[in-house]
């Protein structure tokens, strides 16, 4: 299936397929056992909140109806949003794809005459590669999230949506302040506490005398123009309210219609996410502070083309909570950079490949064993499994005859008549002997074959 | 009652005492077995690996060999989950909607041996004996897709002799997957190591579960480890009576 005319959006992917990255990261043991840690700390406060509330089955259904009709009515909606902010003084920019985007911002930032931006942790923004884009111009992008800042500093990767540094114990992020932060305190322990201060210290610096800064969104109001963002450390109502200048990058699919919209939304996030009742910071605002220019850019970067898949479509419900990392047992083990790309986890293994197009990112819909756990923990119901069974078949389709496309079709052809399938299976016999020496690629490296029978299950129902 | 078993490709290829197994404890419990012989392949395979439309002729003849049964049972949670959550899909989206109404007739009929024993006949002591340490891991498709629950819980804690105990993170994945096992065999062997050493932990002498397939790839990595631990199928331990 293509979709003529949608362009597929950049992706910031390594070009790596899944199955040898993976293999990489299952042999790091420290890696192996900083995920297992977290993932497991945050799936059980997850389940506790969850849990607790009678209506979350309502609640889960509301997030994925409202989103739905947002979707459905994507065109009128982004209209509607414009024109809110318009007339509330901020100014509103359309991009298409990363580059346009990269080009609007860094031509933004550079009419400040800025060198230095502060940014509010935002996946947009590595969606798109910004940072590389601004330090291209000459601008360098200091990220203000604790994570996002041990990942800047360690010149690392996120591999995380919520947790970037999730990869990361205090250790090694001691490790890398000690190594990277320019005035840190040489004996700095990793004591949780010391190295918030020390982090603190660095970024309050920032926030004071850096005069530009660039934000993503949780979410956007289509009815006032509103935009808000979830956060918990206070780095973001700095970024938000302190610069002179404010550019806020926001993916076409993060609207809500209206002001009440958010009700449901500002329960299921952080119960999903952080697996709190509620987030410490959210700030809301309707057009620049007194004396601040804003700027909002909307951008596509593939999302039409999604919106274009009714089978795919689903994936743009997304709200970034990562609750389906933290319960993925695949993810737990290989960690986020093995997905290769800006959306890791089962939810990236259906955004990624449709946000770029399947014939880019074609390994991350087999990266699952369609064990169902992301569906059952996403709060908008995304029913991630059959959407990677989809895009399996859009994987497949848009390539010519492999070994394996071969082998399915012959197969089916047997098994699509039970006496050619009775006289298959009855050679199983025959391969007594061959299942205890002749190993299967990919099967015997760490599992034995099962030893063929000497008589089939029909043959014995013939025989009775 | 008259059961028309569904025994699945791989019990009828590779593990045909779980088949037997199924047939026996059925007929022990008074009710007729009938197994059609026009059936092969429900093409989950075909279908969770991006092939949806060589599983087509699969589903057709799926539907075709068990048109005439009233009930339908499947020693699998996989293959039952296909033919309720996948086949009438796969139609639809290939342009047979007539077809996608019979599969979602068959899909009506058809149901897992342990929802069968529990749900339709209403009976968890099956009047089965097995004095054995096992451990129970509940398969992915039948816990999250059927939402069987603790239904093989229910038939094992009735069994008579049995020393029943608690797999840890037994609601985890082993890792198999279908293809994923052999596309992401460094993923799934690395869970297949984490299940069988919690497998390990309990000291059970057998590991069940209501999916041979899953029991090919836990068995597979527990054989090799030598640890002696076997593997059976929820029906063959079921099947076991003094």
């Amino acid at each position: 299936m293509t979709f003529l005319g949608m362009p597929a959006g950049g992706g910031n992917l390594t070009g790596t397929p899944f199955p040898k990255a993976a293999r990489g990261a299952l042999g790091d043991a420290q890696l192996r056992r900083n995920l297992a840690k977290a993932t497991t700390t945050i799936r059980t406060k997850r389940a506790g909140v969850v849990g607790e509330l009678p209506d979350w089955a309502e609640l889960r259904a509301a997030g994925a109806a409202i989103k739905d009709e947002v979707l459905a009515n994507l065109d009128e909606h982004l209209v509607r949003f414009e024109e809110a902010l318009t007339s509330r003084g901020t100014h509103v920019h359309w991009a298409r794809d990363a580059d346009e985007a990269n080009r609007i911002i860094t031509d933004l930032v550079k009419a400040t005459g800025t060198r230095e931006v502060i940014k509010v942790k935002s996946m947009a923004t590595v969606e798109i590669g910004l940072n590389e884009a601004l330090a291209d111009a000459g601008v360098h992008a200091v990220e203000t999230d604790l994570a996002e800042l041990i990942v800047q500093l360690g010149n690392d990767k996120s591999s995380h949506i919520l947790v970037p540094a999730i990869h990361r114990n205090r250790t090694e992020i001691r490790d890398v302040f000690r190594r990277e932060m320019p005035g840190v305190d040489p004996d700095l322990t990793d004591d949780p506490r010391a190295l918030a201060e020390a982090a603190r210290r660095h970024l309050r610096q920032k926030f004071m005398t850096v005069d530009v800064a660039i934000s993503g969104a949780n979410f956007g109001v289509a009815e006032t123009g509103a935009l808000v963002v979830v956060e918990s450390e206070g780095n973001g109502r700095m970024c938000l309210t302190l610069p002179r200048t404010l550019i806020s990058v926001v993916g076409i699919e993060k609207l809500v219609p209206s002001w009440r919209d958010l009700e449901v939304f500002l329960q299921l996030l952080p119960r999903s996410s952080t697996g709190e009742r509620m987030n410490p910071y959210t700030s809301v605002w309707t057009g620049p502070t007194e004396g601040q220019t804003s700027h909002v850019v909307l951008v596509d970067n593939g999302r039409t083309a999604t919106l274009a898949d009714p089978d795919g479509r689903a994936a743009l419900r997304c709200i970034r909570c990562s609750a389906c990392l933290n319960s993925c047992p695949v993810y737990e083990r290989t960690g986020g950079h093995a997905y290769g790309s800006t959306y890791p986890g089962p939810i990236g293994a259906v955004l990624s490949p449709q946000l770029t197009g399947v014939d880019r990112n074609p390994t991350l819909p087999f990266a699952s064993s369609l064990c169902g756990v992301c569906y059952d923990v996403c709060p908008v119901a995304i029913d991630i499994p059959s959407m990677l069974v989809h895009l399996r078949s859009r994987v497949t389709e848009s390539k010519r005859t492999t070994p394996e496309s071969t082998a399915m079709r012959a197969l089916s052809w047997v098994m699509s008549d039970a006496r050619r399938w009775g006289r298959l299976i009855r050679l199983g016999k025959f391969g007594r002997l061959a299942s205890r020496h002749v190993p299967l690629p990919g099967w015997s490296a760490a599992r034995d074959l099962p030893l063929p029978p000497k008589q089939t299950f029909r043959d014995w129902w013939e025989t009775r | 009652m008259r059961v028309a078993l569904f025994v699945t490709c791989l019990v009828d290829a590779l593990f045909p005492d779980v088949g037997k197994a199924t047939v026996h404890l059925l007929e022990r419990l008074g009710h007729e077995v009938v197994v059609p012989s026009g059936q092969t392949c429900c093409g989950q395979m075909h279908v969770n690996t991006g092939y949806q439309g060589q599983a087509l002729p699969l589903v057709r003849n799926h539907v075709d060999a068990f048109e005439q049964a009233d009930v339908i049972v499947a020693p699998s949670g996989s293959c039952a989950g296909s033919v309720r959550h996948q086949h009438a899909d796969v139609a639809r989206k290939h342009g047979d909607p007539k077809l996608a109404e019979a599969a979602e007739d068959t899909a009506k009929r058809t149901f897992e041996l342990s929802e069968f024993l529990v749900d339709v006949l209403g009976v968890t002591d099956v009047g089965a004996y097995f004095p054995h340490r096992v451990t129970y891991h509940p398969t992915c498709h039948s816990l999250r897709m059927l939402k069987v629950r603790d239904k093989p819980l229910q038939l094992l804690r009735a069994v008579e002799g049995i020393d029943l105990v608690e797999l840890p993170g037994a609601e985890t994945c082993c890792g198999f997957g279908g293809t994923f096992a052999l596309k992401n065999s460094a993923t799934s062997t690395a869970m297949l190591g984490d299940k069988t050493s919690a497998v390990l932990s309990t000291g059970a002498d057998v590991l069940t579960a209501g999916d041979s397939s899953c029991l090919m790839h836990i068995g597979g990595g527990l054989s090799r480890l030598r640890s002696g631990v076997r593997t059976l199928h929820l029906a063959q331990v079921l099947e076991n009576a003094r």
